[in-house]
């Protein structure tokens, strides 16, 4: 008999509405967490993942109250403890580390400093024992020179090794769990892939509990023995990684794991249409009655119960799930893209372009130049095809939004050209451009809270490229936006709502009509999907798509996000530190990574299945200044090759597959040593 | 049925807005009470020359300092002038000059401040520095230098009021802009090649308003509390002119024995004061500003 660490029992939490009604988020939760076991629980944005998390540290956030049942820690309940009592339990028993580590550490305390509070407060250690405490977490969390780090501050560390230091505090009291909420979210490729990697040995190390709460079935895949998948306050699904992702008998889960973009597919996953309903909107039946393919009469008057089906050890609510089980060998069925034969015709060049952030010195701000030898983003040529998805891919910081902005207008070039339909050469100060190329170029940003402004309606929102480019008004505008928000599939009332009326999905809809009304050439799509549900993000992706299919629009696609750049790009750019490290068609790069950087991050990518494990080639570190001279990758190379790329700049080299890199090393040798890997 | 709809979620006219803030506000204790304290004083300076029962200005020594009676209700102050009239019309001047200083105050920190957190850079810490040595400089002395030099009259006393209690309004509507100007929908409009004007008016005001508004409404409290102490050194409304913080002044020297000639006026200036405090809180609240950020647990 395994022994249970927490026990959820039978957990309603919710709210009570302005009318006086009670609005569940969470239904009627029955779950254990045993020892030595980490268990993911999966679920879109709002689904109650991160309150469930919440519960089973005995806290409900501000608003909210448990409406029944208990969460059972060392056979007592927490819910029902008051703050003296959960004192004593949180930070020592039940650990957290929460999304964004960065701003959990306070700014102006020392690292080690920090870690010493936090040992000072959950054990009894006295000053000699608590210092090498320290140096023996920070170890474990396998930070370089733990002594070194521990006299830094916080933001002279990376995302990765902030991360690192959180779990190494959380380790501090010697927890029996551990709690993470999102913990490698907003973190690049490769950190993640490290910080999961390190989160796997400390459970097996030191056979702590932990619960790992994320959207993302990649990250969950790689640590979880057991997936707990919520959807709208129910659990839906429940049992062993590997015969939940392998066999998802639940059709949210069968369409969720769809419409994940994956690396050895082409093409655009199958979107899951509609959006989970809102709390407190449910009527009878079950929770995914009006986006389930296998719906039946049935499920719209009962709701299933959680059924334990003992031969795959894996608990369902569905009443068909049988349906899936045979299901099972189907192969996934990729929407394919229409990937017509490009004409090659140039639309936008960039020439030797370089953007620097430097602050200028006042002589050159007298002169209008920049002097910088050593600029953020360099020598950057490519050649824009009309009618091409083209991506930009790379780690945070490798200068992607850097060169969208200047493609935009919106920050100076410090040399180089862009040239727009061959000849035009494009001004570098957005207010110098003419009305004609200012409507070619349109934008459309990652997050569409941010984008669309909170206090004007759909309708303005549209309106505003409309009156601009065209100066249109009246009947003739209106009827211009509801063409628009067909286009993008959203019915004509929506004109009056504000974006807080509007779901995540829905509001990058109308940031991408708005684009769209430019009637542009070019969009430059910067992170378009990463704020979005995976459902969400297929649908979008394939809207994209299509919108592009119909207007031979070409894109410019920024993101970190490989699987996805691979599901809708043409051709794709990999950028290290601002330098190009190689471009070429994404099959072949995606197929043959030449270069040793697209090799590292297409290693790190994880994909939602336990069995595909992240190649981590490289160290995660971070560089926070391209090399001034050599090859831009020099400090992470796992090929590295001394002097010669310590000093010369790399030469272009192209491959028979037709992708460029840049590196010392002959690219037949490079793709003959990965095939070896 | 599609247009009807539509219909429906037109978007709401200001009259509408403000009567949806108004009713948020009053469906609070606190809101409630402060709104009727605020429209009562403002009824009251509308009506109060109509009420008044007897003329403010009318001396008549022979009846100095009477206590409360039936027939002066408050009693009379030293210079036998009926203390209930003279407190009912107390405020008048006080409520008009500070609206209009609050105004004024509203007008040019609001439009300083966004043009600060708009611009940026170097521009931006000077005017900040400059702002920065004004608000070091004791206000109440710099207004006595002002009103000593150009006198007492309206036309001083509200644009210089308005002047000094603009500078609590810039910071605020400059650090609102400063958040409202990193997002991605003023990029967005940038990169469509909107003019700075139509940046500033479409994208920026609609969301610094409310920040300003607020900070507004407690700078008029403030604003209101700092002129009554000006007329209590004499500086602000002058005599015969009915006024709770000249009142105050006068009649403090007898306190001990004729106290009505003093609680009246301080009954009416406090009651003016929380009440706009309270309005000012209820309003915030309803705008869904909070203005004593809590730190998440
Ligand atoms: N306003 C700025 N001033 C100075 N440096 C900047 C500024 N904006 C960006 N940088 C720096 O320029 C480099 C490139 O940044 P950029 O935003 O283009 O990266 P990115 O590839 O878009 O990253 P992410 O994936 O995080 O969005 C980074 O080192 C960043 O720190
Ligand atoms: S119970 Fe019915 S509606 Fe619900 S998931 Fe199963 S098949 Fe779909
Ligand atoms: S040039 Fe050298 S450092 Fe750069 S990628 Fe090639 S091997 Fe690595
Ligand atoms: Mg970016």
């Amino acid at each position: 008999m395994e022994e249970i660490i927490q026990k959820v029992k039978n957990l309603s939490v919710g709210f009570k509405s302005q009318k006086g009604h009670e609005i569940s988020i969470l239904k009627n939760i029955t779950t254990d967490i045993k020892k030595g076991e980490t268990v993911g629980i999966v679920g879109e944005s709002g689904s109650g993942k991160s309150t469930l998390a919440l519960a089973m540290m005995g806290y409900v956030k501000q608003g909210l109250y448990k409406m029944e049942g208990e969460c059972i820690f060392n056979s007592s309940n927490l819910l029902n403890m008051n703050n003296r009592e959960l004192e004593k339990i949180r930070g020592r028993k039940i650990a957290m580390i929460p999304q964004n580590a960065g701003q959990s550490l306070t700014p102006n305390l020392k690292i080690g400093y920090q870690i010493d509070e936090a040992l000072k407060l959950h054990t009894s250690l006295n000053k000699n024992d608590r210092d090498k405490k320290i140096s023996e977490l920070l170890n474990k969390v396998r930070l370089p020179s733990p002594e070194t780090i521990a006299l830094r501050y916080p933001h002279e560390l990376s995302g990765g090794q902030q991360q690192r230091v959180a779990v190494g505090m959380a380790l501090a009291g010697n927890p029996d769990l551990l709690l993470l909420d999102e913990p490698t979210t907003g973190l690049d490729v490769t950190t993640q892939a490290h910080v999961l990697e390190l989160l796997n040995f400390i459970a097996k190390d030191t056979g702590t509990s932990m619960v790992y709460v994320s959207h993302d079935l990649g990250a969950i895949a790689q640590v979880s023995d057991r997936i707990i998948v919520m959807y709208s306050g129910e659990i839906v699904l429940e049992g062993p990684t590997r015969d939940i992702l392998q066999q998802p008998i639940h059709p949210y889960t069968y369409g969720l794991l769809k419409s994940i973009p994956k690396l050895s597919l082409a093409g655009l996953p199958d979107s899951m249409p509609g959006s989970q309903p809102q709390p407190g909107t449910k009527k009878k039946g079950c929770s995914f009655y009006d986006r389930c393919n296998l719906a039946e009469d049935k499920c719209k008057k009962n709701s299933p119960d959680l059924e334990y089906i003992n031969e795959l050890k894996t608990s369902v609510r569905c009443f068909n799930y049988k349906k899936l089980i045979k299901q099972k060998s189907e192969n996934q069925s990729n929407i394919k893209r229409n990937e017509k034969n490009i004409k090659v015709n140039e639309i936008l060049n960039l020439t030797d372009v370089s953007i620097s952030y430097a602050k200028q010195k006042l002589l050159d701000q007298i002169f209008n130049k920049i002097t910088d030898t050593n600029p953020t983003v360099k020598d950057i040529n490519i050649d824009i095809n009309k009618g091409e998805t083209i991506a930009l891919v790379g780690e945070s910081g490798s200068g992607k939004s850097t060169i969208l902005k200047s493609i935009a207008g919106l920050l100076r070039t410090k040399e180089g050209k862009i040239k727009f339909d061959k000849d035009r050469v494009l001004s570098n100060d957005v207010k110098k451009r003419n009305s004609s190329d200012l409507r070619a170029i349109q934008l459309i940003f990652q997050n569409p809270d941010e984008s669309l402004n909170p206090n004007h309606t759909v309708e303005e929102i549209l309106a505003q490229p409309l009156k601009l480019y065209f100066g249109l008004s009246g009947e003739e505008l209106k009827q211009n936006i509801i063409e628009l928000l067909e286009k993008v599939r959203l019915g004509k009332f929506y004109m009056s709502r504000y974006p807080r009326q509007l779901s995540g999905g829905e509001k990058q809809r109308v940031a991408v009509a708005r684009a769209f009304a430019a009637k542009p050439d070019i969009i430059l799509c910067d992170e378009v999907t990463s704020a979005l549900d995976v459902s969400v993000q297929a649908a979008v992706l394939n809207l994209l798509q299509k919108l592009k299919e119909d207007f031979g629009t070409t894109y410019i696609f920024v993101s970190h996000d490989l699987a996805v750049v691979r599901a809708i790009s043409d051709r794709v750019a990999v950028l290290y530190q601002g330098r190009l490290c190689e471009i070429g068609p994404s099959k072949n790069v995606y197929k043959f990574p030449s270069h040793p950087y697209t090799e590292v991050l297409l290693g790190a990518v994880l994909e939602p299945d336990p069995d595909i494990k992240p190649k981590l080639v490289a160290e995660d570190i971070v560089e926070d200044k391209p090399p001034e001279k050599g090859c831009c990758f020099q400090g992470r190379c796992p090929r590295f090759l001394g002097d010669q790329c310590k000093n010369e700049t790399p030469p272009w080299q192209i491959g028979d597959n037709g992708n460029a890199i840049r590196c010392h090393i002959n690219i037949k040798d490079l793709e003959k040593k990965q095939n070896g890997n | 049925m599609e247009t009807k709809k539509s219909s429906e979620f037109k978007k709401k006219s200001i009259f509408y807005k403000i009567s949806e803030v108004l009713v948020t506000m009053a469906s609070k204790p606190s809101g409630f009470i402060g709104l009727s304290i605020l429209f009562f004083h403002i009824l009251l300076a509308f009506s109060s020359p109509y009420l008044a029962p007897y003329d403010f200005k009318a001396i008549d020594p022979s009846l100095m300092l009477q206590a409360p009676s039936s027939e002066y209700w408050f009693g009379t102050d030293s210079l036998g002038r009926d203390v209930f009239t003279r407190t009912i019309m107390g405020g008048r001047t006080a409520l008009t000059i500070t609206f209009f200083g609050s105004l004024i105050a509203l007008l040019w920190g609001g439009l300083l401040g966004i043009f600060c957190g708009l611009v940026g850079g170097k521009v931006d810490d000077v005017v900040m520095r400059i702002v920065d040595a004004f608000l070091s400089i004791p206000w109440i002395l710099a207004m006595l230098l002002i009103v000593s030099l150009l006198g007492t009259s309206t036309e001083v006393l509200i644009p210089a009021l308005g002047f000094f209690y603009g500078k609590g309004i810039v910071r605020v509507a400059r650090a609102a802009t400063h958040d409202v100007i990193a997002k991605d929908f003023i990029v967005s409009a940038r990169a469509r090649g909107h003019s700075n004007l139509s940046i500033i008016w479409n994208e920026i005001i609609p969301n610094v308003r409310d920040a300003i508004l607020v900070e507004g409404a407690m700078r008029w409290s403030w604003m209101l509390l700092g002129f009554s102490s000006l007329s209590f050194l004499g500086f602000g409304v002058s005599p015969p002119t009915p006024d709770w913080g000249l009142m105050i002044s006068n009649a403090r020297g007898l306190m001990s024995f004729a106290y009505w000639a003093v609680i009246a006026p301080i009954v009416g200036l406090s009651s003016l004061i929380i009440g706009i405090n309270l309005t000012a809180d209820a309003f915030a609240k309803a705008l869904g500003i909070d203005r004593s950020t809590k730190a998440p647990v």
